[in-house]
């Protein structure tokens, strides 16, 4: 049963390839935690007082990790999208090879 | 050379073997510059010609001039022979459109049928005529059976629908006669029983009454559904209300025989008194384009004739089930060769058309034909035509016979799959003129690079370079689709150039250490924040990183590419600015230099010594002495002045390295560089002042030169020349008689005209080209900043893009963060391909072709030839078939 065309399905197929691999990449480097993207968790204030530097240092961790486990949900998300796709596209293939 | 008189086919087997190893040698070098093209004469016995020709077609190397451009079409030897051809295409157009229509597959082996026999032509003409008569009786007889199907079945709504109208009338009649009669105030009147008898005596003393025959006639028919409101008006108008129209929606739409279009329809029935008004609604009917169907008064009738029809419809359905089955089965039948047909029937069109083009031998027994042909292809030329005559079996061999000739050959450039678009590239700037130099070997390696240098980024270069991989993988059965969608063509046939503009974007994107605008972080930054106090922490959110302290700078650079530490560095694009600035000038002037040094090959291959003392050498000298001279100061300043220095050494700091355009442009305005006291000086080396003199007033000098050594020389040798003929004209008049004195003087003359363009052109051509090409060396300069720009661009695009979408999904709290990742990056990457990779891709593809067409074969390219285009068979099919899909 197809639900969407063929072009539709190719493309959810290579944007969820796409997204596999980088959201997979990515969660690894947040996991490590990578400084380059340190931009991108959510917004950590340090008022500048030494004492709180290391709940400061905590709280980023945290922020790391939560945006590696993120990442990695949104790749699984994808890891089901392309088995919907790839189903998809073998329906619409199967399909306009019987005709 | 070997082909220098009337060539024989039996050449001894050294001789062939020699051939063959100059054959590939030259031809290793032929991307280089155009083949070496040779006009020849073909001599082609009348009985071998068309299998000759033929197989000249499947080896597509020869292009034929026409040798009667004054004769027109219809006057040609073998115009009922195209005739015939046209007239085999038509009908096999016709069989593919039926086949088209009834949406039978079309079998398409690929395979390519040789040219058939003059003879079996006839064949074919007797099986297409065959064909398209059946075809069209068929169709005909389909025709006539629709209509009368469509007839009977409006006929059988009619009967269907009108049997209601009817029954309304009866029933409604009596109800308008009881409330007549009750009007009258009748007490009998109420019963029931005496009701039909009322009526009829009604009736009779109505027509007694009004004294002549009431009785309603009707008339019944169908009509366009959309047409109805206007009918009804029409009606209503022309005859005055005294009509009564009642219709009826067929809610099946029926089949227009002639169109095929699906129709809706209705039924009309409408009622009236008197002749008059019957050939009124008659013609009403008519001008309304609806059909009136017979339809009987009486009920029983009305009963009869429906049986009728319906059993003349279900007959009419079994005999045009037969006519489709018989219709499909000749169409298959078809289908199965057409393809191959049409090749055949394109092939000898081709033929007779070429054959036309060739000289009838005063003894017409020979066709005379001259065309051009590789020199190198000689050898398949003849194979080909020795096939040819075998085939025919004609026992006297053709002749080829080169000829000399002043006109310019065409220029063919050998291309593979991988060379032809690059070849494209340059072909559609101009065409180069006769064994010129061809810049599209070199293109290949700096079309892609300097494109990647606006392009790069890791990872878009990654997706494009998947992309182009993909297309080049799967090359055969992409090939094989023949899409006739334009963009997709543009970039199947540009699959090898998008591979590598991809390859070397991922390779410039990891110079700049940018992956979809992040940097990765590979060997280790040298960059380190070292030492701060909590009073900084506290009142600065920006920290300088002195390169002077060892602590923040290691001392060794990163080993390739950008330092991933200017990622966060907020004076990021201020650093890049400059190292990409200077990156594009020193590519552009390589890349300029290079298109001037390309211009001695063409002036020693065409022995043009005096355009390489006066053009060549002025202008390398300019460029170099000017351009090549600031990208040296780069060099200069990169390996001298340094950021991680002592304050003992400051003249070396980067507080007094000087700026590369400012010491340029004073070294052209001979000014001062002005500097700090502490910097002791502007220079950067010792007698950098003197040297810029030198080089400058040399780089001046280059000008006139440039712009008058040329013309001046020619005037000078001119002068000699003419100064020869007139001593050798008097000495020829002084010992000979006048006629050879005469001949002597014309033959001098017509050469003098023939290649020799007045002084005073010469010195306007020589001005143009000299203001070209100095303004041009400053524009063309500055026009490779672009390099800069678009690459600065794109970074900042990239950048945008992450920091405004992806980053947003990024920064949401807690679980729900990933699920909003996974809709936002779906998002970003769809703007990720259209906006970097297809927009920026395009505008950079763009740049890129501009930065070859102007800035690098000015320098060098004249592009004033023309195309060889060879008789091939391949490019007339394909051809063929592609205007075929369009219309």
């Amino acid at each position: 049963m197809a639900i969407c065309g063929p072009k539709c399905s190719l493309c959810g197929i290579i944007i969820s390839v796409w997204g596999i691999i980088q959201l997979t990449l990515m969660g690894v480097f947040y996991y490590i935690g990578a400084v380059a993207l340190a931009e991108d968790i959510p917004h950590v204030e340090f008022n500048g007082d030494i004492k709180e530097l290391n709940q400061f240092y905590a709280k980023m961790d945290s922020g790391f990790q939560q945006n590696a486990l993120n990442c990695w949900i949104a790749a699984l998300l994808y890891l089901i999208t392309l088995a919907f796709s790839a189903h998809q596209f073998w329906a619409n293939n199967r399909s306009s090879l019987s005709v | 050379m070997l082909m220098s008189k009337p060539l024989s086919f039996g050449h001894g087997p050294q001789q062939t073997l020699k051939c063959v190893e100059v054959h590939k040698i030259v031809k290793m070098g032929s991307l280089f510059r155009s083949a070496e093209m040779t006009l020849c004469q073909l001599f082609l016995q009348s009985e071998a010609a068309y299998a000759c020709v033929s197989e000249l077609g499947e080896l597509g190397l020869v292009q034929f001039r026409d040798l009667n451009p004054d004769v027109n079409a219809f006057q040609r030897k073998f115009v009922n022979e195209v005739r015939r051809c046209d007239e085999m295409e038509r009908k096999l157009r016709y069989l593919e459109k039926e086949i088209k229509k009834d949406g039978i597959p079309m079998l398409d082996t690929g395979e390519n049928p040789e040219a058939p026999q003059p003879r079996e032509m006839i064949d074919l003409e007797a099986t297409f005529e065959k064909l398209e008569n059946e075809l069209r009786e068929v169709n005909q007889n389909a025709e006539a059976l629709k209509r009368n199907f469509l007839e009977l079945t409006e006929l059988k709504q009619i009967l269907r629908k009108t049997q209601v109208f009817f029954d309304e009338a009866v029933a409604g009649g009596n109800v308008c006669h009881q409330a007549e009669l009750s009007a009258y105030g009748g007490s009998q009147m109420a019963d029931p029983s005496r009701e039909e008898e009322q009526v009829t005596l009604l009736g009779e003393e109505g027509l007694r009454a009004g004294g002549q025959a009431l009785k309603l006639g009707f008339v019944a028919g169908v009509i366009l559904r959309e047409r109805i409101p206007a009918f009804e008006r029409m009606l209503w108008r022309a005859c005055r209300g005294n009509v009564f129209l009642r219709q009826a929606e067929i809610e099946t739409p029926l089949e227009d025989p002639s169109s095929g279009d699906q129709v809706y329809k209705s039924v009309f029935i409408i009622f009236f008194q008197g002749d008059q008004l019957k050939t009124r609604v008659k013609k009403i009917c008519e001008g309304f384009r609806a059909t009136l169907y017979p339809c009987p008064e009486a009920p029983a009738d009305r009963r009869e004739m429906a049986m009728g029809v319906m059993t003349r419809i279900e007959d009419l359905n079994t005999v045009l089930g037969q006519t489709q089955d018989h219709r499909h089965r000749v169409l298959v039948a078809a289908a199965k060769n057409i393809k191959n047909w049409f090749v055949k029937v394109r092939k000898i069109k081709a033929i007779y058309h070429t054959l036309n083009l060739f000289n009838l031998d005063v003894t017409q027994k020979c066709l005379i034909a001259e065309c051009w042909v590789p020199v190198l292809d000689l050898e398949n030329i003849q194979l080909a035509l020795r096939r040819g005559t075998e085939r025919s079996g004609s026992s006297v061999p053709p002749i080829l016979n080169k000829m000399d000739t002043p006109e310019d050959p065409p220029t063919y450039n050998h291309t593979n799959k991988f060379t032809s678009a690059f070849q494209t590239l340059i072909d559609s700037y101009g065409i180069a003129s006769y064994r010129e130099m061809n810049p599209a070997p070199y293109t290949i390696i700096t079309f892609p690079f300097l494109f990647a240098v606006m392009f790069g980024d890791l990872g878009h270069g990654c997706l494009m370079a998947l992309f182009g991989a993909w297309m080049v993988i799967n090359e055969k059965p992409l090939a094989a689709k023949k899409s006739d969608n334009e963009i997709w063509n543009i970039f199947f046939g540009g699959r090898y150039i998008i591979l590598l503009m991809g390859l070397f974007s991922m390779y410039t994107g990891f110079i700049y250490n940018d992956i979809f605008s992040k940097s990765l972080n590979l060997f280790g930054p040298s960059w380190r924040i070292f030492n701060i106090s909590n009073a900084d922490l506290k009142s600065k959110t920006v920290f300088e990183l002195d390169a002077r302290a060892d602590q923040n700078y290691l001392g060794t650079s990163y080993p390739i590419g950008m330092d991933p530490a200017w990622q966060l560095a907020t004076n990021k694009i201020i650093f890049q600015n400059s190292f990409k600035m200077k990156i594009s000038i020193i590519l552009g002037i390589i890349h300029m230099l290079f298109g001037v040094v390309m211009s001695l090959f063409n002036h020693l291959y065409f022995k043009n010594r005096l355009s390489i003392l006066t053009e060549f050498i002025p202008q390398i000298i300019f460029l170099t002495f000017l351009f090549l001279y600031m990208v040296l100061l780069m060099f200069i300043k990169w390996f001298v002045y340094f950021a991680n220095i002592s304050d003992d050494d400051i003249v070396y700091g980067t507080r007094c390295a000087p700026s590369i355009l400012i010491t340029f442009i004073n070294m052209v305005l001979q000014k001062a560089t002005p500097y700090e006291p502490k910097c002791k000086t502007s220079n950067m080396f010792a007698g950098q002042i003197g040297l810029q003199y030198l080089l400058f007033y040399i780089a001046m000098i280059c000008v006139p030169w440039m712009l008058l050594a040329k013309p001046v020389l020619i005037m000078r040798k001119r002068k000699q020349a003419h100064a020869y003929s007139v001593t050798h004209q008097q000495m020829a008049s002084a010992t000979e008689n006048g006629d050879a004195q005469q001949t002597g003087g014309g033959t001098g003359g017509h050469g003098e005209g023939h290649d020799e363009e007045p002084l005073g052109e010469i010195f306007i051509h020589q001005a143009i080209h000299t203001i070209e090409y100095v303004l041009g060396s400053v524009s063309h300069t500055a026009s490779y900043l672009r390099l800069w720009a678009l690459s600065l661009a794109h970074a900042q695009l990239s950048e945008v893009l992450w920091n405004m979408v992806l980053s947003k999904g990024l920064k949401v709290e807690g679980w729900p963060g990933g699920i909003a990742l996974y809709v936002i990056f779906a998002f970003w990457a769809s703007l990720t391909v259209s906006i970097l990779v297809l927009m920026e891709g395009l505008s950079a593809f763009l740049h890129t072709l501009r930065l070859h067409w102007v800035e690098f074969q000015s320098k060098f390219y004249m592009g004033a030839g023309y195309m060889f285009q060879p008789f091939s068979f391949e490019v007339i099919l394909d051809s063929a078939s592609q205007s075929k899909e369009e219309p």
